[in-house]
């Protein structure tokens, strides 16, 4: 692969070589350490964290770090954890049939308006969902489900770029012959959807669900303008509400630090056992 | 491309067949529309009536009385509240500094993402993956969590890049006047790099190797046919790089809300139009103008897209 070694004997120069070399280990460094610190800090009580140097170790406190923050306000966190695993799931699976369905429609049936709603679609995903969190806020307050999952789950299911992932994966990978087979083998769309095009789309149904779990694990400031219930936070907002509380309470940074790394560790997980789906999505998106 | 062969096929078949496409549409037209019946629902209730209702709600306005305790009147008042936010000089101010600096700050990260994309695709394979591997690491751990951890970063107590800088000598701070976007851009660059870095990798090995064969033989060094051959060919991606990371800078909001807990002197609560859109809504109690607020800033976003995509497309094609 390399261009380099393929270049018909062109060896690169020594000086080449540590350049290169040098400027990605330095860029290695800067992705890493910061992370590094976190891993640091999460092993460390409240007097080493500021009396000792921050990337490397002192005395191990990791276990009672950990004993604080499964027992601090009844095991709040552990539940935060739990709901970041709720939405992230539901809303996902949720989001990638909705989008399997919808671009299966807009690409194997042709309609008038087909392109208009189409445009529509991708003009959509344009527009970032952070715009539309307080206009959704007015509307959810009024008719009385903010504060609930469905606030948040809701928007959640509805993703305008997984629809255009959909329609992409559907034009690519299920026959029309196929879909005409089995109709005249008398099935029905709907049977003909779920046993043959849905499978058919598996690929891209992870993919679409991959890029949408990762997105709401990662979410932020919808919950934090829908929900108001320590008890209904993600994880993300449940760090963000104690570090607002170590401001004005006790010093909470031990907690915050360590809460900060366990909820990557599921996040990391999921990314790095399905990293190919991903990956092949966020591409995908970029072409469009 | 075998569907576009395979209805001409058919219809040599049986010339009658040549009517079933539009039978097929017309029958299609319902079915299509049934598929994708959960999604058009959910997309009138999550982007058509929200943006509706806060169009108006935006045109009235809470004429409170006296401290507020008593009851409050909404009124309606037509176009004020635009007017109003069309008028606000803070709030235009806080999307032309929030416009520039994502214009300098994506500029970095682009360039260091291309410089390391470059380097990459001159690297042997293995190392190739591993370093892609680990440049991608940041764009895994949640936006709040990264921001969480450059905040302990540069908070001034127990912060190891204070006590690097006060080994060699030096103080440095990390916030007030231009330290903070400094930082804040840091931040953003650091998120941004790996994921940047693996778009534009993929269209650099996109390219036909044949491009550089000719100019090797004249004898270019490496550099040079990054520069002049790699670069000029991968514009396209750069462009739509550079066009999404503005259009996510406009609503720049967590990493300064979070950056706020600890120099809320350095960053105000208007520093972004999201920041001052949160603002009015939850801490002051203006729907109507908050509402006004969203929809300006949902139209620039709009425009700026809009204007981007046209140009994208045409140099693309």
């Amino acid at each position: 692969m390399s261009s380099v070694a393929s270049g018909g004997g062109v060896r690169p120069s020594r000086r080449a070589v540590v350049l290169t070399t040098g400027l990605l280990v330095i860029f290695l460094l800067y992705s890493l350490a910061p992370t590094w610190f976190l891993i640091v800090s999460a092993t460390k009580d409240q007097t080493d964290l500021y009396s000792t140097f921050g990337l490397w170790f002192s005395s191990n406190h990791l276990g009672d770090n950990l004993q604080d923050i499964w027992t601090y306000h009844d095991g709040v966190f552990v539940r935060w954890l739990g709901n970041s695993v709720l939405y992230s799931t539901l809303g996902a699976a949720g989001s990638t049939l909705i989008s399997l369905a919808a671009g299966y429609g807009l690409s194997k049936f042709g309609f008038r308006g087909r392109g208009a709603l189409f445009a529509v679609i991708v003009g959509a995903s344009l527009l970032p969902s952070t715009l539309l969190a307080f206009p959704l806020y007015l509307v959810f307050s009024e008719i009385g489900i903010t504060n609930t999952i469905w606030s948040v789950l809701i928007p959640y299911f509805i993703n305008p770029f997984g629809v255009y992932l959909g329609k992409v994966y559907a034009d690519s990978s299920v026959p029309t012959e196929l879909m005409e087979a089995a109709r005249i083998d008398g099935a029905g769309e709907l049977r003909i959807f779920y046993a043959v095009a849905l499978r058919l789309m598996s690929t891209g149904g992870i993919t679409i669900f991959m890029l949408e779990f990762i997105n709401i694990w990662n979410n932020f400031f919808l919950p934090l303008f829908m929900l108001n219930g320590e008890r209904t936070f993600p994880v993300t907002l449940g760090l963000y509400s104690w570090l607002q509380q170590a401001q004005t309470a006790r010093d909470m940074n031990t907690l915050v630090l360590t809460g900060s790394l366990l909820s990557i560790v599921p996040l990391a997980i999921f990314m790095f056992t399905l990293q190919k789906y991903w990956r092949s999505g966020i591409l995908m998106g970029s072409l469009k | 491309m075998s569907t576009l062969t395979r209805p001409a096929k058919v219809a040599t078949d049986s010339p009658a067949r040549r009517t079933s496409p539009r039978r097929a549409g017309r029958r299609g037209a319902y079915k299509g529309l049934l598929f994708m019946l959960p999604f058009l629902l959910g997309f009138l209730a999550t982007y058509v009536v929200p943006i509706g209702y806060a169009f108006s709600q935006s045109l009235y306005e809470k004429k409170g009385t006296g401290l507020g305790f008593g009851p409050t009147r909404v009124v309606y008042t037509g176009f004020a509240n635009f007017a109003s936010v069309l008028g606000d000089s803070a709030f235009w101010a806080s999307m032309g500094r929030t416009l520039l600096f994502g214009a300098v700050q994506i500029t970095v990260m682009l360039g260091i993402a291309l410089l390391l994309a470059l380097l990459l695709d001159g690297v042997a394979a293995r190392a190739v993956r591993f370093f892609r591997a680990a440049l991608l690491i940041p764009y895994v751990i949640p936006a709040v969590v990264s921001t969480l951890m450059w905040l302990f970063l540069y908070s001034p107590t127990g912060s190891p890049l204070l006590d690097i800088a006060e080994r060699a000598g030096t103080q440095i701070t990390f916030f007030g006047g231009l330290n903070t976007y400094l930082s804040l851009g840091n931040l953003l660059t650091w998120q941004g790099i790996g994921f940047n870095m693996i778009l534009i990798s993929a269209s650099l090995q996109a390219l036909p190797r044949e491009l550089y064969e000719a100019a090797r033989l004249d004898g270019a060094r490496e550099w040079r046919i990054a520069w002049s051959i790699k670069v000029p060919n991968i514009t396209g991606i750069l462009v739509l790089t550079g066009m999404f990371s503005l259009i996510s800078r406009l609503q720049l909001f967590g990493e300064p809300l979070i950056m706020r807990q600890i120099a809320p002197e350095s960053i105000n609560t208007d520093f972004t139009p999201m920041m001052e859109i949160y603002d009015k809504a939850f801490k002051v109690g203006d729907y109507q103008y908050a509402a006004a607020e969203s929809l300006v800033l949902a139209v620039v976003t709009g425009i700026l897209a809009f204007v981007f995509y046209r140009a994208t497309n045409r140099k693309m094609s």
